[in-house]
């Protein structure tokens, strides 16, 4: 390790101020500080005697995110496999198949091993050209504006490909998060300036601009001509009027997240261990989370009582909303996000409160978009300021009265 | 002769009606989904901006100020109905894709600013290089949002194919998003971007 810190010191003269790569201190800034701790120390006060810093607390964040992240291998690969065998397929289709062929992985839907691999193939290409494109901007634009590169990007890299399906073509995913990385987040500043989440922005983006791909009625099973709505598109669709029963029998798959879906999204289980690591860490908001289940329960209830004959969707219970679709993952990784997300205490409980009642809206009423939490999210980031400033000012003004006070 | 060049020339990036003073933007999202569409939008406002400028210009000395606006706007509103009749007369197709976008131009601030800020103040020639030098900086904007509208949305240019489209057995899969308003809103933000890049002292500050 010591011959590593060598070669990083050697170097470092190039990009220190005066040497020849001054530009590019940034990039070597990244490098460094990703491998070592810098020796920097706060000299003067006020001195915060934690050891928490952006850092640290990215990191917790994908230490939460491992275990959707391990569903999306296992579930990504189930799903294919599950669909080559019910077509009577051998093998997988392109370079995949080619590669498991050559490391001797069959497509068995019951081996653990063969559905990881298999999925592993379809999520680690869209993640790397997801960290390639994203970091390429994150790269310029830190140049450009000379400060150093934030670890703000690893967090949204990572969420980016989890709420992707998994037969995006690549080159989508370049310009979503291109999208996402430079309108979502760099033209307001940068880190902790944008007022939108950059992965989601990004995947909205996608959304609009590629409906056929992305809207969530078909396919998202990662097989070549096999189609496939997703649940949530199936409880829409007047047609499917009975299916609200018989996919009782698999609630249960839904709530273990082996249902097909974006590749991060499904398993309610493993968003809810990585709701127990970032509620326990002290990162992730609890009141955030307890208003989306708050508004999401309340919601659904409404419209049960409502009742409608036309549309099935009315009927769907808070349990079936909780387990199916990205409402878990989008409560737990995309809601809390400690930027774009309302700061004061009461407000984070409305602000919950306002993306679990848009999600059930958005689901239920509206036919064209069969899933709502990401627009349900982006609206409500939309609002998180003039949240906050209404509980700033009842506070000041619960004060004055207290007080006595007069302006 | 300096001075009717700046008049006319300042507009364009200097002073762009809508990338500075952020006036007239509601017609540059809806009109701007082909580039025909927005070409002749913009010929229709240099129409009325010109007329109307030199008009008013032409009555400035004998308009009392308490009942400017309404003759300002019987005049602006004049203009805009030559304009519209002509392009139903000669261009029907594109006046029925712009519906009522083209009577709109009544209610464009760039038309009813220029002549408030402008035509009252200084002679008849001058106020009407001023109204196309408005027009213009408001068409270099319309053609920028229009170009990429046109191009990334439905692969065309003035209604040519340009990039072939996958459903015609090309690569290119037209961006939706290009279609829909919310895009015109980020294109002018990036246009508004790169021209306080390139002009820093336009930059506000905050």
């Amino acid at each position: 390790m010591k011959f590593l810190r060598q070669i990083l010191d050697k170097q470092g003269k190039l990009f220190e101020k005066g040497g020849k790569l001054e530009r590019l201190y940034p990039l070597y800034e990244a490098g460094d500080t990703f491998l070592y701790s810098p020796g920097m120390v706060t000299r003067s006060a006020p001195h915060v005697r934690d050891g928490m810093d952006l850092k640290r607390m990215m990191i917790f964040v994908v230490l939460a995110l491992t275990p959707t992240i391990l569903m999306a291998f296992y579930n990504t690969g189930y799903q294919a496999n599950l669909a080559l065998q019910s077509s009577g397929l051998a093998a997988a289709a392109g370079w995949r198949g080619e590669l498991m062929a050559a490391l001797g992985v069959g497509i068995d839907p019951t081996s653990l091993f063969d559905n990881f691999v298999h999925g592993a193939l379809y999520f680690l290409p869209v993640y790397i050209v997801t960290l390639a494109a994203g970091g390429l901007w994150e790269a310029v634009f830190a140049t450009v504006r000379r400060h150093p590169i934030s670890e703000g990007f690893l967090v949204t890299s990572m969420l980016f490909p989890l709420i992707l399906p998994p037969d995006i073509p690549y080159w989508q995913v370049v310009i979503g998060i291109s999208f996402g990385v430079v309108i979502g987040k760099e033209v307001f500043g940068g880190v902790g300036m944008n007022i939108l989440n950059p992965a989601l922005t990004g995947r909205a983006f996608l959304y609009f601009a590629y409906p056929a791909q992305i809207s969530g009625d078909q396919v998202w099973v990662a097989v070549d001509g096999y189609s496939r709505a997703t649940p949530l598109a199936e409880f829409a669709d007047p047609k499917f009027a009975d299916a609200a029963v018989s996919y009782s029998d698999t609630m249960m798959d839904a709530f273990w997240g082996f249902i097909p879906g974006s590749m991060g999204e499904t398993s309610v289980v493993a968003c809810l261990i990585g709701a127990a690591i970032l509620i326990g860490s002290k990162i992730g908001s609890w009141r955030i989370m307890l208003g989306c289940v708050v508004g999401m329960i309340g919601t659904a209830f409404l419209f049960n009582a409502i009742g409608s004959d036309t549309n099935p969707m009315f009927g769907v219970t808070a349990l079936e909303h909780f387990v199916i679709g990205g409402f878990a993952f989008g409560t737990v990784f995309m809601a809390t996000d400690p930027v774009s997300a309302s700061q004061t205490r009461q407000g984070q409980y409305w602000y919950g409160i306002l993306i679990g009642l848009l999600t059930v809206m958005i689901r239920v009423i509206n036919p064209g978009y069969p899933e709502g939490i990401m627009l349900a999210i982006l609206f409500a980031n939309v609002f998180a300021p003039a949240i906050d400033k209404i509980f700033v000012n009842m506070h000041i003004k619960r004060r004055q009265l207290r007080y006595g006070a007069t302006r | 002769m300096n001075e009717y060049k700046k008049v006319l020339l300042d507009p364009l990036f200097n002073n762009n009606p809508i990338a500075l003073q952020v006036l007239g933007i509601c017609s540059a999202l809806a009109v701007t989904t082909k580039l025909d569409t927005s070409a002749v939008m913009i010929l229709a406002v240099i129409f009325v901006a010109a007329f109307s400028n030199l008009s008013v210009s032409l009555v400035r000395n004998h308009l009392p100020s308490s009942v400017r606006i309404l003759v300002e706007m019987t005049i602006i509103a004049s203009m805009v109905i030559v304009a519209d009749e002509f392009i139903q007369a000669f261009a029907y197709d594109i006046s029925k894709q712009l519906s009522v976008f083209v009577s709109l131009i009544i209610t464009n601030c760039i038309i009813l600013g220029r002549t408030e800020a402008f035509a009252l103040k200084n002679p008849p020639l001058i106020s009407m290089m001023d109204g196309i030098g408005n027009a213009l900086g408001y068409g270099v904007v319309l053609l920028f949002v229009g170009f990429c509208r046109e191009l990334f949305g439905s692969g065309k240019l003035f209604g040519m194919p340009v990039l072939a489209l996958n459903t015609e057995g090309g690569w290119y899969v037209p961006n939706g998003m290009m279609l829909l308003s919310p895009s015109a809103f980020i294109l002018i933000g990036l246009f508004i971007w790169a021209v306080r890049t390139w002009k820093p002292e336009q930059v506000e500050e905050d």
